[in-house]
Parts: structure tokens; sequence; C-alpha cells
């Protein structure tokens, strides 16, 4: 119950933020607002003794239980460690951003898309089915975007969140379909079913396309290549959203979702490759990239895409472990998917203090361009601590958590090329390869980083404000979390014992006891081959960097027109191009086409289909009689069909249109439908009343010139329509090939509580259709409003000729 | 345009209220009987557009001082709300129960949450078709 609660409070707190605002004017809405993720983080944080006892907590409320979807909120180790991430790192950057931004931003629209954010990642990480967990996934992708444009009168701000939006949104239909067909072969939407039942998913043909699948939706989310490319984009919203979303959370899914998934597809060797190898290949272009950038948001953006790629890349080494089932052999490999979850979290810390640092600098000088920086040691000595403290957990170095987590990567690398399986044994030399050489560049851009803002000389005349250490509240958030970077280093244990451990046994549930998968971290692991790659990291890093301007001209080779950015700049353009080509085509504001295109599919599809299934039968025995009020009511309603046709005005053409309705309310009343009489009259009525009033918006009714053939085909397609609906008529009586559902609602007393089928059908039975033709219906209501609003605006009346 | 519309106003002013009487009947008498939420609604939006059709808008704003746009949201917020509210009786979303009551002064009566439902329905339509036909008309 309580975690239930704890993914509807943000909502909650959402809802209520409109009326905190007017109501308290003078204090920052950051300070309520505050108030719920540190109390999440409390709650949250009563758990952990009884999650590190092996505890799990589930709880179902059923949703749509038909469907076998139902809103499981789930909470063990690993969704444990999310959850704290989220709503700690969230504490902190909502403390942070009350000194950020000022009141004369909309902070209400801010504060409402980032509960909303952090509601929605909550969802996902405490999310047991599929279907819920999907949607909340793309909560986050939507409110992301509302996030990253914020200041949406930027031109770069929107296009960011739009790219944001396409790519993640693109893979989560993909990771959609993955689902699908995971439930097409398990049979269940539940995560901890399908991995009860493995060996039925395992030997489904869906397998290795649902993994694929999945695959794409947490890679687009977690930017690893060639999806990056949305991350340094997000860049434009402001740093507290890049501190949360692009540190600890909305790129953390992707990571969250391979770990959750691993216990399914781990061991496979797709998995495997697809899983380390892209993160591998991301852990290397990103640092590679991050060295040439010289905005330090997006320098840092690089670094996060690299550093996420460094994760995933061990969570696909970790899954090897699945290969063999439980045994001492796999407990190695297991040890990659501990260094996973271990830097995740040392990597929340520090990449959160380095935004929040940049955050600083940009909010205290004006510029974040390294260029222009320089030499701010001495002017502001707290955000160089914080600045040179991450960065050197960043390169991983001693005596700092980064330090650990990459010894441990290192570790990893180095012992999966002994392993015989995948063909590792030749090809596994490249791991260690790369993860060295990405690590040089990785080591490179943090000594970037600390120098060229904080060392040489200041350049004040290129400086928008002269600098100045920020207020005190700014630096609390970062160095709460510098303290940590230090504080895991030294127990790192502690970490290992509560958080990581849990998670263990989560992601290798066959595996008994997760005292076993958790290895003792020490900062002193001995004179060995780690540690001397840790060394020429450092000295080759140094050197590089020494003689930076000598090969920074490498960028340059490159062509621009080949980069992923003009790749997806080319698609998006001609995407646009074509969809508005072929829109204007058919959308050309003239009603007469639409209704031939709605006609014509109703034809062709409802005839065809009666035609191809030879349904159409005339079998009069059934018929009732036919009394002579009843033809009455027939030819009037011809009559008035017919003197539409050659109504020269409209006022006829509307009154005659009424006639029709009005006679239809009658043969309901005479077949015995109260209901649909009764609503037939208030709607015929409304509609006539509408018309008459907009009347004076119409123009005259034109005799315009129509050439025959066009005369012709409306002709043929408008016979064409009513004979097809009275064939249909004519046919329903005799058709039998579904049982009639008409019995299931004769109960309706027992079931319901109500004696008018019809509405308990509206209100019970069939009550979704209901709920959300009344949200239609409120949507149309201010669609109307807008647009005739709109209109008043410009004084532009004359709309239908053109 | 002044048109002398003494009939027209009298007799509006008692066909309102017979118009309000039948539309309140038909939304209670919805489960049992033809009526419900959606004809409820139109007739009792109906009635008031037949208001503003024979007086002046500001004068019908007077008595019923309502922004329609927000009944038409109270409705729609009403409808889902009492749909998500299930949630929390550890039934599934949208689940509606009845039962009946002994009320003060009218005895046993069936009760039941659908009608919760039906009023947020009822509401919508109103609002709906109050704004899209005030909106259109007062645009001169």
């Amino acid at each position: 119950m309580v975690i239930a609660f704890s993914i509807m409070l943000p909502f909650l707190a959402a809802a209520l933020i409109p009326f905190i605002y007017r109501r308290f004017k003078n204090i920052h809405l950051g300070w309520f607002v505050l108030i719920v993720p540190v109390a999440l983080f409390s709650i949250l944080a009563t758990y952990i003794p009884r999650i590190a006892n092996g505890e799990v907590f589930i709880k179902t409320f059923e949703w749509i239980p038909s469907f076998g979807i139902n809103i499981t909120t789930y909470l063990d180790g690993l969704s444990m460690i999310f959850s704290l991430l989220i709503t700690g790192v969230g504490s902190l950057v909502i403390l942070y951003s009350i000194f950020y931004l000022s009141t004369k931003e909309s902070l209400h629209h801010f504060y409402c898309y980032l509960l909303l954010f952090m509601g929605a990642m909550l969802g996902v990480v405490f999310s047991d089915n599929l279907m819920v967990l999907y949607v909340f996934w793309e909560l986050t992708s939507v409110s992301s975007f509302l996030l990253i444009a914020f200041w949406h009168h930027r031109k770069a701000s929107r296009a960011g969140a739009r790219k944001a939006m396409t790519i993640t949104v693109s893979g989560g239909v993909a990771m959609l379909a993955g689902f699908l067909m995971l439930y097409v072969a398990s049979g269940t939407f539940s995560i901890r079913e399908i991995i009860a039942n493995l060996d039925v998913v395992q030997s489904s043909v869906y397998f290795v396309p649902a993994m694929c699948l999945v695959l794409l939706g947490a890679f687009t989310k977690s930017a690893q290549f060639p999806f990056h490319i949305w991350l340094p984009d997000a860049m434009e919203a402001p740093t507290p959203v890049s501190a949360y979303l692009h540190s600890a959370t909305m790129v953390k899914a992707g990571i969250y979702l391979v770990a959750r998934t691993t216990p399914i597809f781990g061991g496979h060797e797709v998995w495997f490759w697809a899983v380390s190898g892209v993160g591998l290949l991301t852990l290397f272009w990103g640092s590679f990239n991050a060295v040439r950038q010289y905005d330090l948001k997006a320098l840092l953006a690089y670094s996060t895409i690299s550093q996420l790629g460094l994760i995933m890349s061990l969570f696909g080494l970790g899954s090897a472990a699945l290969h063999f089932g439980y045994s001492t052999q796999s407990v190695i490999y297991t040890q990659a998917t501990f260094a996973a979850l271990f830097h995740l979290i040392n990597h929340s810390t520090f990449k959160g203090a380095l935004f929040m640092m940049v955050g600083i600098v940009d909010h205290e000088v004006g510029t974040r361009d390294i260029r222009r920086l320089g030499g701010l040691m001495s002017l502001m000595p707290f955000t160089f601590t914080i600045a040179v403290i991450g960065s050197a957990s960043m390169a991983g170095l001693p005596p700092f958590n980064g330090f650990l987590s990459k010894e441990m990567f290192f570790t990893a690398t180095l012992k999966i090329t002994q392993l015989d399986i995948f063909s590792l044994d030749s090809i596994g030399l490249l791991f260690p390869i790369i993860a060295w050489v990405a690590s040089v560049f990785t080591f490179i851009y943090c000594v970037i980083i600390v120098m060229r803002t904080f060392f040489g000389k200041i350049q004040p005349d290129r400086l928008e404000k002269p600098p100045h250490e920020a207020p005190f509240g700014m630096l609390i958030s970062p160095f709460v979390l510098v303290a940590f970077v230090i504080g895991i280093f030294i127990f790192p244990n502690v970490l290992g014992h509560y958080i990581l451990s849990p998670a263990m046994a989560s992601i290798y549930p066959m595996f008994p006891s997760a005292e076993e998968l958790t290895p003792h971290i020490s900062a002193w692991h001995g004179f060995n081959t780690e540690l001397i790659m840790t060394f020429g990291v450092i000295v080759v890093g140094v050197f590089l960097y020494r003689t930076l301007k000598k090969w920074r001209p490498v960028y340059q080779l490159i062509p621009q027109s080949f980069t992923l950015n003009a790749i997806y700049e080319r698609v998006i353009n001609s995407s646009e191009d074509v969809s508005g080509r072929v829109t204007n085509r058919y959308m050309n504001g003239n009603l007469t086409y639409y209704f031939v295109y709605i006609y014509v599919f109703f034809v062709t599809l409802l005839a065809g289909y009666m035609i191809y299934a030879d349904v159409f039968s005339w079998n009069p025995s059934k018929d009732s009689v036919i009394e002579p009020y009843e033809l009455v009511l027939v030819f009037v309603m011809i009559a008035a069909a017919i003197a539409i046709i050659f109504a020269k005005q409209r006022i006829t053409v509307v009154l005659l249109n009424g006639v029709l309705g009005y006679s239809v309310a009658f043969f309901f009343v005479v077949f015995r439908a109260p209901d649909l009489a009764l609503t037939q009259l208030v709607v015929e009525s409304v509609t006539t009343a509408l018309f008459l009033l907009s009347f004076k918006y119409l123009p005259k009714l034109k005799n315009e010139y129509i050439s025959k053939s066009w005369r012709f085909a409306k002709v043929t397609i408008s016979i064409a329509v009513g004979a097809t609906v009275t064939l249909i008529g004519l046919a329903v009586m005799n058709y039998d090939r579904f049982e009639p559902i008409s019995k299931f609602f004769e109960d309706s007393y027992d079931l319901a509580g109500g004696k008018n089928i019809v509405n308990t059908i509206l209100g019970d039975f069939r009550a979704f259709d209901t709920m959300l033709e009344v949200v239609v219906l409120f949507i149309a209501g201010l669609g109307v409003y807008t647009l005739i609003k709109l209109k008043a605006k410009k004084g532009d009346a004359d709309v239908e000729s053109k | 345009m002044k048109v002398n519309d003494v009939i027209l106003k009298s007799v509006v002013r008692g066909v309102v209220f017979i118009v309000f009487t039948l539309g309140m009947y038909l939304f209670f008498a919805g489960h049992n009987a033809p009526g419900g939420g959606f004809i409820g609604g139109l007739v009792l939006g109906s009635g008031i557009v037949l208001l503003y059709l024979t007086y002046d808008i500001e004068t019908v704003h007077k008595g019923m001082p309502f922004d329609f746009k927000k009944v038409a949201a109270i409705g729609v917020l009403l409808a889902t709300g009492s749909a998500i509210a299930s949630v929390f009786f550890d039934v599934p979303f949208l689940t509606q129960t009845d039962g009946y009551y002994n009320l003060p002064l009218i005895g046993e009566k069936h009760l039941s949450t659908v009608t919760i439902f039906e009023a947020g329905v009822a509401l919508t339509v109103v609002g709906t078709l109050v704004t899209i036909i005030l909106n259109i008309s007062e645009d001169e």
C-alpha cells in the first residue's frame, strides 16, 4: 500500500500545485515541492533493512483483470536502488532548483512537470506489470519533453525536446511490441510470472525478436549508440532538470529495464553481445566526443552517454553468468553486474554534483563555454572543490567512489576474456582494450573540466557577470552528493550489503544466496593488472591532455553530412516534407471530399465484406406486420430526403433534415425504444438549434458548375451507401455467424442493479467507453471554443469558402 | 434586433421549469427506466439553451453565474474520478456498486455509485453543449 501511495504522491502533489501557487505567492514554490521527495525518501529508507533481509513487498490492484493488466507494485532490491536515487537525487535537485530558478520563471509549470516526471519514474521502477510499466515509461518521455522545452520561447529548447521525444518514444513503441510478444510467449504481463515460467518463454519463437525490441526501448531511453544524439540536445533544459533527468533518472530507466529483464533474456548470446557491445561502443564514442566539446554542459552530456555505456556493458558482461545457471564458475561473472549497480549509484552522485557545479558556474558567470572560462579557482573555492572531487571520481581516481567501481569494471572486462562461450576467448580481448582507451578519454575530459574552468588566466571581459561564489543554498545539494562520493569510498561495504546485495538477488533469482553474489569491496586490492591499467590511464591521459592542440584536428575527419545528427535531421525533414505533401493532397478543406473518403471506405469495407462472406439475404418470414402509420412515416421521410436534393436554400435543407431526424425518433417510439427516441429527439432539437445559430456564418448555397463525371460519381456513391445500409438492415435479421451478446446483458439487474439495459451498458458494463466518450466530448467542446475564440481574434469569419 | 416577444418569454418561463424537472427526473430515473446521465444532461442543456435563446446572455448569466467550461471540466473529473476511486476500495477500475438504504423522510431507496458517474456524464454534456452554443451565438 505504501509503495502504491508513493507512486501516487507526486501526481497528487502535481495536481495541488496550482492551488498552492496561488495561495502562497511570496514563498518559492520549490519549498512545498521539496516535501514530496524527502517524505518518499524517508519512507523508502525505512524499508532498507527489511529489503536487505531478502523480503519483497508486492501489492496488486486490479485494473483490467480480464486482460491480465493489473497495477502490481513491487518493491525488491533492484527497484529499491532506483527509487532511492529518484527520490534522493530528486530532493537534492529540488533544493538546488529553489536557488537556481527565480520566482519570475513559471515555477508552477516547472514543478508540475518535475513531479509528474518523478511519479512516472517511480511508476516505472515499481511496476511488475509490463503494460503498466510501459504507460509510466511513456509518461517519463512526455514529462521530460515538457521539462526540456521548459524555456519554450527558445528554438533550441523546442528542437531538443522534440528530438528526445521522437527518439525515446519510437524506442518505447518498439518496446511495447516486445512486451506484447512476451505476453504471447508466456501468457502473462507480470515480470515475476514470466521469470517463473522461463522455459516456456525461452523456447518460444518470439523470444529473440522480443529481446531485440525491448532492447531498442532500453537503448533509446538510455542514450546508447546510435540513439545517443538526443541527450546533448536535451541539455537545453534548465540545469536542475539536466542534473535530474540526465544524471539520476530518465536515462537510467533503460538501464533499469535491462537489469530487470536480465533474468528473462540473460544468458542468451544475442543479449550478451547486444548489451555489452553497444555499451562498450557507447562508452568509447561518448568519451571520445566529450573531449571535443567546448560547452561544459555538452561535455557532461557526452560523459553521461559514455558512463551509461559503461554501466550497460557491465550488465551485458554480468548476464553471461546466467548462461551456466548456478555454479561456482558463474559467480565470478556476477561481479560485473555488481560493479554495474555500484557504478550506477556512484555515477548518480558524482554526475549530479558536476551538473550542479556547472549550473553554479553558468548562473554566477553567465557562460559555460570553456574558451571563455578560466581562473575561477580563487573566486569560487567551494565550487572548485566540488568540481575537483566530482571529476576525480568520474576519472576513476582514489580516494573517491568512482575509483572503486572503475577498478571493478576493469576486473570484469579482464575476467570475461577467460570465458569460453560466445567466442569470447578470441574477440574478448577487445573488451579490456576498449575499456582502457575509453577510460583514457574519460580522464582527459575530466581534466578539461577542472583545468579549463578553474585554472589558467581569468578573462573578466569575456564573462557576462562578475564572478563570485554561489549562494550557500545552491552549494548544499552538490556538497551532499560530494559527501556521498567520499563516504562511499570509505564505507563501500555498507552500501554493498544493504543496497546492492538485495538487488543482486533480484537480478539472479536462481542463485541461492545473495551473500555469495556480494563481493567484498576494498580500496586496496593489491598490485594487479587493474591498478597498472589505472596508472596507464593517468600517464597517457596527462600526455594526451598536454598535446590536445596537436591531435584535436582528428575530430574534423568525420564530414559534417555523415554525422548521426545530420542523418537524423535529414530523416525528420524529409518525413515532414512527404507527410506534408500527402496530407495537403487529401485534406483539401472541402467537406465534400471528406465525405467521399468516408463513404467510399464504408461501402468497400462493409459491402465488400457482405459480398465476400455472402451474407446478403432477405427472409421476410420473421418480419412483423407493417402498420399503415409506419408507411406514412416512411413516405414522409422519403419525400423529405428527395426534397433535400432539390432545395435551393440552406434553411430549407436544415429544416428538412430536422424532419428526417424527428421521423426517425418516431420510429424509435413505434418500435418501443424510448431511450433512443428521447435521445434522438433531444439531439435533433439541439443540432437544429445549433445549425440555425451558426447559420449566419455560412455562405449562401451556390450553384457551382460541377462536371458531369463528378456529379455522376457523387450520385453513384450516394446510392451505393444507401443500398449498403438498406441491405445490411435486411441481412442483419438473419445473420447468425456470431453469438448475439444480448444474452449477457439480460441479467443486468442482478449484475448491475439496474433494470434499464441501455443504461447499465453505458454506466456499468461498458463504462470505460462512456468515460472516454465524456472526455472526448469535453475535448471537442474545448476545441470548438478555442477555434471560435481564435477566429474571432483574427476577425476572419470566412472559413468555408477558402 | 429587438422583437416584442412577450409571448415567447412568458411561455418559456413556465416551460423551462418543466424541462428542468423532466431533465432531473430523467437523470434519476435512468437506471431502471428510460433516461440517464446523457439524456438528462441533454435535456437540462437544451433547457438552458432555450433560456439563452429567449433572454439575452447577461440576464441568464445573472441567474446562472456558471462558467460552463468549468462545469464540463468538473463533469469529466467526476466521471474519471469515480472510476479511479474504486481502485482505493480494492476493486478493479470503474467498478460500481449499489444497495438499498433507508433514508430519512423518503424511506428506503436504491442507491448506486453509478449515479456519481452518470452525474459526471450529465455535467459534461451540459457544460459542453452550452459552451458550444454560447460561443457560436455570442460572437457578433
